[in-house]
């Protein structure tokens, strides 16, 4: 039950409902959880019927960029565990 | 703007790959890592980590999820509650297909007793306004990720001044149960992976205590399997990288340091620890749970209906070793009933309740480990 889904707020009603986009199913949510303005837009977390929080999307972008970049050293063979490839600076 | 890719992109097989080959490079000693989340548990498995990281990186999986650690004499009150005339009983998840000591809450309602399995907790308060000639109470499950959701839904009960929704409240928190697991000195846990959405509410401040006292690692995690190798790579390289350990966040999209205050404001205007809760598998941890405040009693099912609500407690078989497989010291595989008398569909204990749980993990997903891990 504790499986949660980003989804994208595609509409906000009066009421401080969402209409979100998970993977391509509508769904109704409150954003009554959430206390910073919510953007049509933006991707959203989403738990039995709340909106949790606001997900970082550049902050994911970077996670992916990071593991293109691993994967492209493996396969070129240069990757040195000694140097270190993540950036631990984030988060 | 590049295309976001929020799931995919995080269960990509290229860079799970590639994060395993780092971990193979770097972890040259032996670590146990407990994931405390039943959701990581289900990451694990479903994904068949333990088959591509190296024999040194070891899984102890956690209490798993808050239907596992509900003790039998809880789910007691849950029947004894739905037993009552003109009574709507309302939970979440899987907490309907547990058995109490005599039946479950399924079979109450294939009897004919009015159950609901609901989607959202906000689903009460139209059960309420349906059925005004009935109490409607709403059994509230869930570690902190859904406490703030009772907390709005009582929100909600007060300002639109509703008279029949009642609260059997039983939200569970995280760090007391990892400190009990981790107090006793037996437990076998070198670093923990953070649940994900736990820490979304509470921003992962909670954890630094326990990183503290044990000198123990904590990362926490987001749910999908590139993020639980990160994470992995992160806990190899704490311990590569000198001595002091420190609570790292590898869920930077969704997890701060101060996590939501808005969900932490509702819940501390609404509810107050307990003294002691009992948790299924591990036993009595003071203050590892919630209940409402006293100014709120009017709305309180174990007020209301004190007298229908058995108080005596119940433990598992005593063949059952979920406490051993909690702190590292056995494998379900370990367990005598394990697949026999024990099975999803007949649980002995809690490691076995629900899928996120250790057993029924093991027992659904038993082949992809046949390295035992
Ligand atoms: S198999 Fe069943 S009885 Fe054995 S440890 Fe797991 S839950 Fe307990």
């Amino acid at each position: 039950m504790c499986l949660s889904i980003p989804s994208k707020v595609v509409e906000i009603d009066e009421n401080n409902m969402a209409t979100v986009d998970t993977m391509g199913v509508k769904r109704q949510v409150t954003l009554d959880l959430i206390g910073e303005p919510v953007a049509v837009g933006e991707y959203v977390l989403i738990h039995v019927g709340f909106a949790m929080n606001k997900i970082d999307t550049e902050d994911a972008l970077e996670s992916l960029r990071i593991y293109e970049e691993i994967v492209a050293e493996m396969n070129s063979g240069a990757i040195d565990p000694e140097e270190g490839d993540m950036n631990y600076a984030k988060g | 703007m590049q295309k976001v890719d929020l799931i995919e992109g995080f269960r990509n097989p290229e860079h799970i790959k590639a994060l395993a080959e780092l971990i193979k490079k770097e972890a040259t000693h032996k670590i146990n890592i407990m994931e405390v989340c039943g959701g990581h548990t289900h990451t694990i498995m479903k994904f068949g980590l333990p088959q591509i990281l190296p024999q040194t990186i070891e899984f102890v999986h956690g209490p798993g999820c808050p239907v596992c650690i509900m003790p039998k004499e809880r789910i007691n009150h849950a029947i004894e509650l739905a037993k009552m005339p003109n009574t709507i009983l309302a939970t979440l998840g899987d907490m309907i297909r547990v058995p109490g000591s005599q039946t479950s809450l399924q079979k109450l309602r294939a009897e004919g007793k009015d159950i609901r399995s609901l989607y959202t907790p906000l689903d009460v308060i139209k059960i309420a306004k349906e059925n005004p000639e009935k109490n409607v109470i709403f059994f509230a499950i869930g570690f902190e990720t859904t406490t703030p959701m009772t907390a709005v839904l009582l929100d909600t009960v007060i300002k639109e001044g509703i008279k029949n929704i009642y609260f059997h409240i039983n939200h569970v928190t995280v760090p007391e149960a990892v400190d009990t697991i981790m107090g006793d000195g037996d437990a076998k846990i070198d670093a923990f992976l953070g649940p994900s959405h736990v820490s979304v509410i509470t921003g992962y401040k909670i954890y630094e205590p326990i990183v503290e006292k044990y000198n123990t690692p904590v990362v926490v995690a987001g749910f999908e399997p590139t993020d639980v190798m990160e994470s992995i790579l992160r806990i190899v390289r704490q311990f590569n990288t000198g001595e002091k350990r420190f609570v790292d966040n590898e869920y930077a999209r969704a997890v701060s340091r101060e996590g939501n205050i808005k969900a932490q404001e509702l819940i501390n205007k609404y509810m107050k620890k307990r003294e002691h809760f009992r948790w299924r598998g591990i036993g009595d941890i003071p203050k590892s749970a919630l209940k409402l405040k006293d100014e709120y009693a009017a709305y309180d099912a174990e007020v209301k209906f004190k007298q229908v609500l058995p108080t005596q407690e119940l433990d598992d078989h005593k063949a059952c070793i979920c406490g051993s497989i909690l702190k590292g010291l056995a494998k379900p595989y370990d367990c005598k009933v394990f697949g026999k008398a024990c099975t999803p569909s007949a649980p002995m204990g809690s490691c076995m309740v629900s899928s996120e749980g250790a057993c029924s993990a093991y027992f659904k997903y038993g082949k992809l480990t046949a390295k035992g891990a």
